[in-house]
Order: structure tokens, then C-alpha cells, then sequence
């Protein structure tokens, strides 16, 4: 009988008040057991304040084949960026 | 290494997106699980990640075996701690073979059933407690040696496993460099085991990174995929200009009367282990094959009814909450 767990992955907020971030997956039976397992595989030196796992099957991602038409309209904006504009010294900082 | 000896799969893709695939290896880009790859990078990286996660598994028992008979809390704490981060290790592996479409389960059937590998420097036992410094220093040693250039590697989900285990890896090393120093400058009969423990960690050590290149005709494919970093004899080479000093510093002996400095080459001149042995080894014939397999074979066995009673109870919680909603 093939009843593996799924598979969950694990995203953790350290303690300097960053956004959760993606730090790896791992496989459980529940949401709990998944967050018990979090803890002994992601945070065994105090890596984290907060683990959020979401079960892998639930994360839609964009495509490599898309990297073009999603990424490129940005590309041409360079205005977007601060350092497209020069103000002058005498203005102070800015 | 951790992986030994992984035989490159040939590869009978279209050759226009081989060479695109190529450039952007060559550029420094990351492969990750979504992006075309040749069928050859896959299943290369399939044995090569597995056989690495299986060793970090299989690399517990030797000194789990220790665990109880620590000389002293403390140090029954820290080699628990070690213990568990290889677990970790075997974790983070998994899920980065698991992205190349091989599942859990089947990577530790083929385990189990010897479809797959694991380093052979778990085949040897730990008979007292210097070879749990010994373990900690060479072992983790070697290992860090080839962990370390791997961070690079091609594969986005490798390498980022690679880069959490070297963060790791060095207390590893420490701790057991700890218990050989205390072992080393201890009684005259303490001294003995870690000379002894040395003694036979010595050439299986050596062993961990593989034939000779000379001799290793897979090598070329996985350079040039970065999924291999460096040369078998390069990295034997580095680990015994580093190695040898610390033999020294700690009063013992390295076992090889043929050690001896080269200036012109700027490294040592050694004796190079017996491959006889360590072909044997790898065909199931060293000291501790069959135990080692045996207490993974049981583990998984054994805990068959958690694995299946836990996703029941998941299972019933489940159609519970649906029932309520
Ligand atoms: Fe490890
Ligand atoms: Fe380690």
C-alpha cells in the first residue's frame, strides 16, 4: 500500500521582523505534526519566531517559460529606480 | 565522498537545447525543478543527491551506537545534537531529490533493497568512544571538503540543501577535533584509543573521495554540469595538507610510514588507500553492511504502523472538520 505523507513546505519569520521566507519542505501526516517536524528540521538553532507550512500542493507558481513575457515589461522602466534622477548637490539629501 | 563513484547517465537530447542548457550553466544561472533539463542531468543528480541524503541516514548509526555510553552528560548532549543535525541533512537531501520526480518512498525502498548506495566509510564500526572524535574529525572532515564547492553546483535545490549543512557542518568537525584533543593529552591508555582510533580511520577516510580520476571515467560530464566540483585526487590531496598538521598538533601518528612533506609539489607525498578494500566494501562486503542495512531495513519496518496510524488519524480529522462545515 503506498500511503506516503505529503508534502508541506516550510516558511519561517527570524527574529529581526523579516517577512516569513521559504526554507525548505518536508513530509507529514497533518498541519500540526507538520509544524512539530518544522521545528526539529528548520529551527534547531534559533532560526526562527513564527513557522507557517503550507501543503506543497497548494502553491501555484509561474513557469520558466513565462520568464520572458512576465519579466521583461519591467526591464524598460529604469524611472522606477531613484538613481534615474539627478538631483543637484545643493539641494541636500534627498 | 558522501556520493561515490556516480556512474553519469548518458544523455540523447536534441543537441540545439543541450547547448543552451550548457550556456547557461557556463553563465553561473541556476537550474531549478521547472526548467527543461536533459534526461541524463536528472537522473545523474537522482543517484548523486539520494546516495548523498542516504549516507548522511545511514552515517547515524555508527555513532548513535555511542549515544548511551557518553562519558559524560555533556557530551552525550553534543553528540545527540550531531546526531540529530545529520538526520536534518538526510531531510534537506531527500527534498532536493524529490524535486527531480523521484518520490520519498522510492528512494528509500531502493535504499533499503541496495538498489542504492551509500558512502562506504558507514560500513566500518565504531568500536570505543575515540572513534566518536576520530568520526567527528575525519569523517566530517572529508566531507566538509566536498560540501563546501558543492554550494555551487548547477541545481538550485542541491545546492541551497548544500549551503544549510555547511552552516553545520563545522561543529561537527570541531567537536570531534574536541574529543580527540582531550583523548590525546589524557592518560597513556587514552592516548592508545585515539591513536588506535586514528589507526583504522585513517585510509577509510581516504576511501571517501573515491578512485582515483585516472581512473574515473564519469567524471568529465558532471564537471562540466557543475554537479561534480573538483577532482577525486584534488580534494584526497587538500584533506591530508589540512589533515596531517592537526595529527600533529594532537601528538598522534598518521598510519602511512610513507607520509612525508614534498616541497617542490608543496603538499604531501602519501600512500593511497587499498581499492581492493574499498571495492569490496561497496559490493556489500565490508565489517558492517549487513547491520547497517538490517537497522534500517527494521527502523522502516517497524514504524510502518506510526507512518500508516498517523495519516489515519490525519485522514479521520479531515472528513471530522468537513463534516462540521
Ligand atoms: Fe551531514
Ligand atoms: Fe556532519
Amino acid at each position: 500500500m503506498k500511503n506516503e505523507w505529503p508534502l508541506w513546505e516550510v516558511f519561517i519569520r527570524g527574529q529581526h521582523g523579516m517577512s516569513h521566507r521559504h526554507v525548505g519542505s518536508l513530509h507529514a501526516a497533518d498541519e500540526e505534526s507538520a509544524i512539530k517536524n518544522a521545528r526539529d528540521v528548520y529551527t534547531r538553532r534559533n532560526e526562527g519566531v513564527s513557522i507557517w507550512v503550507v501543503a506543497a500542493r497548494h502553491i501555484a507558481a509561474s513557469s520558466p517559460s513565462e520568464k520572458g513575457p512576465l519579466y521583461e515589461p519591467s526591464e524598460s522602466k529604469v524611472y522606477r529606480h531613484p538613481t534615474f534622477f539627478d538631483i543637484p548637490d545643493e539641494v541636500g539629501a534627498m | 565522498m558522501y556520493a561515490q563513484m556516480i556512474k553519469s547517465e548518458a544523455t540523447q537530447d536534441d543537441p540545439e537545447r543541450l547547448a543552451a542548457f550548457q550556456a547557461r550553466i557556463d553563465a553561473g544561472e541556476k537550474i531549478e525543478p521547472k526548467d527543461w533539463m536533459p534526461e541524463g542531468y536528472r537522473k545523474t543528480l537522482i543517484r548523486q543527491i539520494g546516495q548523498h541524503a542516504h549516507s548522511e541516514i545511514v552515517g547515524q548509526l555508527p555513532e548513535g551506537n555511542w549515544i548511551t555510553r557518553a562519558p559524560t552528560l555533556e557530551r552525550k548532549a553534543i553528540l545527540l545534537a550531531k546526531v540529530q543535525d545529520e538526520a536534518g541533512h538526510g531531510l534537506y537531501l531527500y527534498c532536493a531529490a524529490e524535486t527531480l520526480g523521484v518520490t520519498r518512498d522510492e528512494l528509500t525502498e531502493m535504499l533499503l533493497d541496495g538498489r542504492m548506495k551509500y558512502s562506504s566509510i558507514f560500513n566500518y564500526p565504531t568500536l570505543t568512544w575515540a572513534d566518536m572524535g576520530a568520526v567527528g574529525w575525519l569523517v566530517d572532515g572529508a566531507a566538509i571538503m566536498n560540501q563546501v564547492p558543492l554550494q555551487r553546483t548547477s541545481y538550485g535545490p542541491y545546492s541551497r540543501s548544500m549551503i544549510r549543512i555547511c552552516k553545520e557542518e563545522s561543529f561537527h568537525q570541531r567537536q570531534g577535533y574536541d574529543i580527540m584533543m582531550k583523548m590525546a593529552k589524557g592518560t597513556d591508555a587514552q592516548k592508545r584509543m585515539a591513536q588506535d582510533a586514528l589507526n583504522r580511520m585513517w585510509f577509510p577516510s581516504l576511501m571517501m573521495f573515491g578512485p582515483s580520476d585516472a581512473e574515473s571515467v564519469h567524471s568529465e560530464q558532471s564537471m562540466s554540469w557543475k554537479i561534480k566540483m573538483n577532482g577525486n585526487d584534488e580534494l584526497r590531496q587538500k584533506f591530508v595538507d589540512q589533515t596531517v598538521p592537526q595529527a600533529e598538533y594532537l601528538g598522534l601518528t598518521v598510519p602511512d610510514p610513507d607520509l612525508k612533506w614534498n616541497d617542490e609539489k608543496g603538499g604531501y607525498d602519501f600512500t593511497g588507500p587499498n581499492w581492493d578494500e574499498f571495492f569490496d566494501v561497496l559490493r556489500g562486503n565490508g565489517p558492517c553492511n549487513k547491520e547497517r542495512l538490517a537497522a534500517r531495513n527494521k527502523a522502516w519496518n517497524d514504524g510502518a504502523w506510526v507512518r500508516d496510524g498517523l495519516m489515519a488519524h490525519a485522514e479521520k480529522k479531515r472528513a471530522a472538520r468537513m463534516a462540521a462545515e
